[in-house]
């Protein structure tokens, strides 16, 4: 017997990647496909548990018979497509996104950023000292999670996951237009003069720390946040009856971030404040 | 407004004993503390309770049961859920045979009409709210049935504002509406419920005009929402504590289940019951047994085959009777027929509604020993204080959501100086009482449930781990159930349908303490979005949004008594009386305050509430209370002696 009734069945879509052939469900992306069969392609606007933005270009791949590439992340894949994701066009495209973006914003913080400029030979210093930056000092309003502008690639993940695609509280939007656009809460305003609820759940998905948790922010200031000495441990949060999954981040006996699984069916990833930030009381020891 | 000083509570690290109750507690040994317990139970056998915890580990529950069973001999056990939806529990239980709710979360997003009664789901349930968003995103029709307009009913299609505690007037008008519309769904009423006809008298009187006299609500969004449920392919039906924490809440339960068997709303995806729990496992702490009247796997104590099956399990014999439930057991204490408490992890001395009373009754235990994270109010009333380890982040085990998901719990830090888990603990009082349980780890303790219970027979460890948890029942160790419950009431063959649901004949009844000149306000109770019950969990980390407790009025009432935000008022009922700050909420009616219970150390709101419980489920009605607000003379500046001069 099935769990849930499973709508018209899905039917398999046969294309070819780097050659090779591939069947992936219908409605699948291409991203899928190549995570599917182990191909890394990197990512940063795309997020498992939102809808596709294509705001950052860094996943292009190219498709035969397009004019332009394509990005992995949102685009479908069709029947007898032809799909190449390591071509020198491809390559170029990402060096010079991860150039762009590396030059404007510190990712210092983004994960495996490093990794990839290395790995696509990106030089963002090229631009010279006078390339456009955001010169944004951390904004510390309250005791829960900083802001980090300086950070921030744009990617709308933070505006997404506390507006209609999950959150629904509508505190994250988009100030200004163009070249001047840039992530604010509501009018500019400070966070505890806004309508957040702090569940956390923008820190959640922001892919380069330009949102983070007050514990880690504060930690990676002292230099002593060190994720390989943390273990992560999935548990349920103990407030209310709804029994969200929680991973607790745990270092030398602290648990220093609460995160929840993307693939939980309770969450999807999401927790309010007292799952994200209500933790303390256990390890108040003396 | 005055500056804070929340009580943070730093953990218990070893064992606390005194000799009497007058003393200062002093640091004792394991060996010390725990033959102390022994001695204590021991000498009051025959008048001994548990509690236990509705926040504890379903194995934990388990042990708990056990020990009061097989070691004290008693069916006394029962946790907190009773002050919260053991009223769910007792009316699902009665209509359906099972006391859980019957659908899933996913399914609130697959659905035509949600009705959100007496829930504020927005604050105190966040993460199911967003399924109820979904729900919304996907076209469903949100329906919010409150006395409050709150974060909950400003996503709703239609506010149903409704006087406290006239949920049964409501639910049987929107009742007689489907019936006169001709919506009722008569092939499911016929096949597979019993009692409709007394049901279709009972509420013949509740035309919707005297409704709207009744509860106050329009009759046209009455009328809206009648037919709106009853036209709907499939419904959910959610509830909260605006439902069962009255002094007849199984009866409001009841009245909310007659709904869904008149239109057919359950049994099928999409369509059904679900009452949202308070605590991360208050659910499956009934499971386990830890209630006066089931066994582990909620199997009926005076059902023979069942009891057997525990006795040979067990080695012991089960009494045929329900024990006493945690509002009879305190009355118990009050007689004096109940002398010993075993209490694991409950704050009953700050969670029960009158708390002055409730304390007064700890107080005349001759033994208490307390099981907790840390000192609070009720164990600075024990005897013998354990510290023990935190369910959630220091325990292996397992908790049962309100979609009846069990879910593995997992340790993440290791717990600070000599704590212990509770079932170490709780195996080694046993120990000293003549028995043997020795369970090598919270998996064995689950693997015996397992034996015993056939709903959670097939959830191995393995399994639950594979399917991130797995609902209950699931009797197969190779198959998963539906995700809904009660699919049997639209089988054709009446042998496999099994019993019909009967209709609950209920009647309105209005709340015990009547508002008049002199408490003319009526007060409702609640929980806001950053914080937790008594607050000595939630207290504990620095929210933005938190600004203490306060007596939230409307704007009118607000204006009427003179009195401004942040001001300090008396508010005074019936049985107690407490000075806490003003803040005004435009969500509130002329005549409607609310109040929450979060912050107990700055003001004890349950000096306020009363005492009047549910004679079926035990419940008090917190939510409804008569009170009166007296401005406080205000401390007189000294004017500056200006009248003497002039310019």
């Amino acid at each position: 017997m099935t769990v849930t009734p499973l709508g018209i069945p899905r039917r398999l879509v046969e294309f070819t990647l780097d050659g090779e052939p591939v069947r992936v469900p219908e409605g699948s992306t291409i991203l899928d496909a190549c995570r599917a069969v182990g191909k890394d392609v990197p990512t940063l606007c795309h997020g498992d548990t939102l809808t596709p933005k294509n705001a950052c270009r860094v996943c292009m791949v190219e498709v035969e018979g397009s004019r332009t590439l394509v990005p992995a992340c949102s685009r479908r894949a069709e029947a007898g497509m032809e799909v190449r994701t390591r071509t020198e066009r491809a390559l170029h495209s990402r060096k010079v996104v991860l150039e762009l973006l590396a030059s404007s914003v510190d990712m210092s913080t983004t994960p495996r950023a490093a990794e990839w400029i290395e790995e696509y030979g990106a030089d963002p210093g090229r631009f010279g000292p006078d390339a456009a930056r955001l010169q944004e000092q951390p904004r510390i309003d309250n005791e829960l999670y900083v802001r980090d502008y300086g950070k921030c690639i744009l990617c709308y993940k933070c505006v997404d996951a506390c507006g209609e695609q999950w959150q629904n509280t509508f505190a994250i939007s988009v100030a200004g237009r163009g070249f001047d656009a840039r992530i604010a809460v509501e009018q500019d305003a400070p966070l505890p003069d806004s309508a957040c609820v702090y569940c956390g759940n923008c820190v959640e998905v922001c892919p380069t720390g330009a949102l983070s948790f007050k514990t880690e922010f504060d930690m990676r200031a002292a230099g002593t946040w060190d994720a390989s000495r943390q273990t992560e441990t999935t548990t349920v949060c103990a407030y209310c009856g709804v029994g969200c999954n929680v991973t607790l981040h745990v270092q030398d006996n602290e648990i220093v971030k609460v995160t929840s699984p993307h693939d939980n069916p309770v969450t999807h990833g999401n927790l309010c404040i007292k799952g994200r930030f209500g933790y303390q009381h256990v390890q108040n020891r003396d | 407004m005055r500056k804070r000083q929340p009580k943070t509570y730093t953990r218990l690290t070893h064992p606390l004993v005194r000799d009497a109750r007058t003393e200062p507690f002093r640091r004792a040994t394991w060996d010390e503390a725990l033959d102390r317990v022994a001695r204590g139970l021991e000498r009051n056998r025959g008048a001994f309770g548990m509690f236990s915890c509705s926040r504890a580990t379903n194995e934990t529950n388990y042990v708990a049961q056990k020990f009061a069973r097989v070691v004290m001999g008693t069916h006394n056990v029962d946790s907190c859920n009773r002050t919260c939806h053991a009223p769910s529990v007792a009316g699902l239980a009665a209509a359906f045979g099972s006391g859980g709710g019957t659908s899933s979360y996913a399914e609130v997003e697959h659905t035509d009409v949600i009705v959100m009664w007496g829930s504020n789901a927005r604050f105190a349930h966040p993460i199911f709210f967003q399924h109820v968003l979904k729900g919304i995103g996907n076209g469903a029709r949100m329906y919010a049935v409150d006395p409050r307009r709150t974060s909950t009913a400003e996503w709703a299609e239609s506010w149903l504002g409704l006087n406290v505690g006239t949920d049964i007037a409501l639910a049987h008008a929107i009742g007689r509406e489907i019936i006169h519309a001709g919506l009722t769904n008569e092939a499911f009423v016929r096949r597979a419920t019993t009692g409709f006809e007394e049901y279709r008298a009972l509420v013949e009187p509740w035309t919707l005009s005297l409704a709207e006299k009744v509860t106050g609500v329009p009759a046209a969004a009455i009328r809206e929402l009648a037919h709106a449920y009853a036209r709907a392919e499939r419904a959910q039906l959610c509830w909260t504590l605006g439902i069962t924490e009255h002094h007849n809440g199984t009866d409001n339960v009841r009245a909310l289940i007659n709904l869904a068997l008149l239109t057919g709303h359950v049994g099928r995806f999409g369509s059904g019951l679900q009452p949202l729990r308070g605590q991360n496992n208050v659910q499956g702490g009934g499971d386990m047994g830890a209630i006066p009247n089931r066994l582990p796997g909620f199997q009926d104590i005076l059902d023979a085959d069942a009891r057997h099956r525990f006795e040979s399990a067990w080695g012991t014999a089960l009494a045929p009777h329900y024990g006493l439930n945690l509002t009879e057991m305190f009355e118990a204490m009050e007689d004096g027929t109940l002398r010993a408490v075993y209490c694991i992890g409950e704050n009953p001395a700050q969670s029960e509604a009158d708390s002055e009373q409730a304390v007064r009754r700890l107080r005349q235990l001759d033994f208490l020993v307390v099981q907790d994270i840390f000192l609070t109010r009720t164990a600075e009333l024990a005897d013998v204080v354990l510290p023990a380890t935190a369910g959630w982040a220091e325990t292996e085990g397992t908790t049962t959501n309100s979609e009846r998901r069990v879910q593995r719990v997992r340790r993440a830090v290791t717990p600070p100086g000599e704590a212990r888990e509770d079932i170490d603990i709780l195996c080694d009082v046993a120990a000293r009482l003549g028995h043997d349980f020795t369970y090598a780890d919270a998996e064995a303790v689950w693997n015996e449930l397992r034996s015993l219970s056939p709903d959670h027979h097939g959830m191995t460890y393995a399994r639950l781990e594979e399917h991130q948890g797995i609902q209950w029942p699931c009797p197969s160790t190779d198959r998963l159930e539906p995700t809904y419950l009660h699919g049997r009431l639209w089988e054709s063959d009446p042998a496999r349908r099994g019993r019909p649901a009967p209709f609950g004949i209920v009647q309105h009844d209005p709340p015990v303490d009547l508002t008049d000149e002199r408490y003319p306000i009526r007060l409702t109770t609640g929980r806001r979005l950053d914080s937790y019950n008594t607050g000595v969990q939630s207290g504990g980390f620095a929210s933005p949004l938190r600004r203490g407790e306060a007596i939230e009025l409307s704007p009118e009432d607000a204006e009427h008594y003179g009195v401004v935000v942040g001001e300090q008022v008396r508010v005074t009922s019936r049985r107690g009386s407490v000075t806490a700050p003003v803040w005004v909420d435009p969500a509130l009616r002329p005549g409607l305050a609310f109040m929450t219970f979060h912050f107990p150390d700055e003001v004890d709101t349950n000096q306020l509430t009363i005492e009047a419980n549910c004679p079926i489920a035990g419940t008090a009605e917190f939510k409804a209370s008569a009170i009166r607000i007296e401005k406080l003379p205000v401390a007189t500046e000294v004017p500056p002696l200006t009248g003497l001069t002039t310019d």
